[in-house]
């Protein structure tokens, strides 16, 4: 089938959520609201027509200043039976980022969603292990938002005052040359 | 013999928590595993990644087109001329140009000498982690070869950044293209020589049959790629499903597994460098002349230099394609992928319509590897977690990005 017609189709049975529908290059893509996501992914999954069970990838996107809801996250999803792809982009606003986790149909999406956190601040409902995973546990604030800052401020890093301590308490010992 | 059973019952046992990584050898760079024991079982495994994180996703939004090529040499380190591929794929699609037959040739030509080395490599650290050491040895002298073929395509060994977006760099030079051949004759023997170290050696059968066993089904929804998907019998290449340069016009096979445990992923990898081998040949044989970078994208691709030095055009280009990146990218998206070496490597690329990424998204082999790692080793002895790691052939590079 067609990736545009599968599009159509989607977009027959679930008219309240589908925005619209982009095509590029070969590429198409649905944007939908979040709503309706457990249940659109369970019917591309399920259903023998559509038959999508390959989850290539899933990212989020930070459309800060540019669209609104501010956020997007992606799915690239495959069949590899019938061969043909399709990516859903799904919006999510900055005051609510939450989505709901597609880790019981895709459990390779575990770590994706799990970066997807880590990087953008989305809560994905329902995820069996939600913690941050590229960046330590105490890491402050998501880099791949646009508004994070590039570039460091003046201030000493954290822990750079305690080292100075131990050099000046270290000083006292005689170090033989 | 009674007193003996009641006493044994009576010892109590607790699980032990073992640490493994990041500075473990067969973990293959920076992973720290988790494990929770129950005597010799893993009860639990819990995968720790980020050591190696650098941030290129962000890094990549403030560069432009051009300058974000050197940043994917440092993904997967071992076999970057892959990495090199995959993103000037993506920008080639996103931009709608297309390289020349000779360009194409040669960049098929010179990804399947990176898969070749980085399944030598991981011959050969599979087999030091499981106790076979020789193998390791021999992998390291062809695998040398093709690093020295690359240096003399390229002058670097490792990060190469030989692919252009529209082309490639350099021509290849005849001597380069008559070692290389003298190289593809050679190799196939040099295969057989490995297999027969250890193909039926009884301590790799014990070591790799039945271990680590995921079904077909399973690892589709996982989302594995690469040789760790085609060792469960699921038939899937990206070179095959999405045709990309001059594989279209050559004549490979795509071999598959049955059982989808560590040996039938190891016979499918060695298989995959014969047929590896077998491409180069193809490519070397029927490489068509002509130019090597697209000649109808004067306002994408950098001019010769000799070009910029006298003529006002090209300095002008050179100039705007420095300081502000290429300004003709359409607003859109798009996903392109690869088979690299590991498995499919998939660039996601949003533009907005100037000379940087908006955004740029590594889907990575290696990071949908690691998180099946659990998967694989719950359940199974400890000794079978280094053979589980060192079978789905992670670059902690990559999977950390």
């Amino acid at each position: 089938m067609e990736p545009v017609e599968i599009a159509n189709k989607i977009k027959e049975e679930f008219p309240t959520e589908v925005v619209e529908v982009k095509e590029f290059r070969g590429q198409v893509g649905i944007t939908i609201k979040k709503n309706e996501l457990p249940g659109i992914i369970r019917r591309l999954n399920a259903s023998p027509e559509f038959d999508f069970d390959y989850l290539k990838d899933l990212c989020g996107v930070d459309y800060m200043n540019v669209k609104v809801p501010r956020f997007e996250v992606v799915y690239q999803l495959y069949s590899i039976r019938h061969g043909h792809m399709l990516r859903l982009n799904v919006q999510v606003s900055e005051n609510s980022p939450t989505i709901a986790s597609v880790t019981a149909v895709y459990s390779g999406a575990n770590w994706h969603e799990r970066e997807c956190y880590d990087m953008f601040g989305i809560v994905f409902d329902n995820h069996p292990d939600l913690r941050r995973i590229l960046l330590p546990e105490d890491w402050e604030g998501y880099p791949l938002r646009k508004d994070y800052p590039t570039a460091g401020t003046e201030e000493e890093w954290r822990g750079f005052k305690e080292v100075l301590l131990k050099a000046e308490e270290y000083k006292k010992y005689e170090w033989k040359k | 013999m009674e007193k003996i059973e009641e006493k044994i019952k009576e010892i109590k046992t607790r699980e032990l928590v073992l640490n493994m990584g990041p500075q473990h050898p067969s973990t293959h760079g920076v992973l720290r595993l988790k494990l929770e024991m129950d005597g010799e079982t893993v009860v639990k495994c819990t995968p720790y990644v980020g050591y190696l994180h650098r941030g290129t996703e962000k890094l990549a939004e403030s560069m432009t087109y051009l300058q974000v090529l050197p940043l994917t040499d440092r993904l997967d380190y071992i076999c970057s001329m892959t990495n090199n591929v995959g993103y000037c794929l993506a920008v080639e699609r996103l931009f709608g140009i297309e390289a020349p037959f000779r360009a194409k040739y040669i960049r098929t030509m010179v990804s399947e000498m990176a898969r070749i080395s980085g399944h030598l490599l991981w011959l050969g650290t599979h087999a030091l982690d499981i106790g076979a050491m020789t193998v390791f040895l021999y992998a390291f002298i062809d695998r040398e070869r093709i690093l020295n073929l690359f240096e003399m395509l390229c002058g670097a060994r490792l990060t190469v950044t030989y692919p252009r977006i529209g082309g490639v760099r350099h021509d290849v030079s005849r001597e380069f293209l008559e070692q290389l051949y003298t190289f593809t004759d050679e190799f196939p023997d040099r295969i057989a020589q490995y297999e027969t170290l250890i193909n039926i050696n009884r301590i790799w059968l014990k070591r790799t049959v039945g271990v680590g066993v995921i079904s077909a089904a399973e690892a589709v929804n996982w989302g594995l790629s690469g040789a760790t998907l085609r060792g469960s019998g699921v038939n899937y290449d990206v070179r095959m499903r999405f045709p990309y340069d001059a594989y279209p016009l050559i004549d490979f096979q795509v071999p598959v597994g049955v059982n989808g445990d560590v040996y039938d992923r190891y016979l499918c990898r060695m298989e995959e460098l014969r047929q590896s081998n077998h491409i180069i040949r193809q490519c070397v044989e029927q490489l068509p002349t002509g130019p090597i970078m697209a000649p109808d994208a004067p306002k994408f691709t950098l001019p010769p230099k000799d070009k910029v030095l006298g003529d006002m055009e090209s300095l002008i280009h050179h100039f705007t394609l420095i300081t502000k990146g290429p300004m003709t990218a359409p607003k859109s998206e798009i996903y392109s992928a690869i088979e690299a070496p590991k498995g499919e490597l998939g660039f996601y690329i949003v533009s907005d319509g100037t000379g940087k990424p908006y955004r740029m998204r590594v889907r990575s082999p290696s990071f949908v590897h690691v998180s099946v790692l659990p998967r694989l080793c719950e359940g199974s002895l400890i000794a079978d977690v280094v053979a589980n790691i060192g079978t789905i052939d992670v670059v902690l590079g990559e999977c950390d990005r």
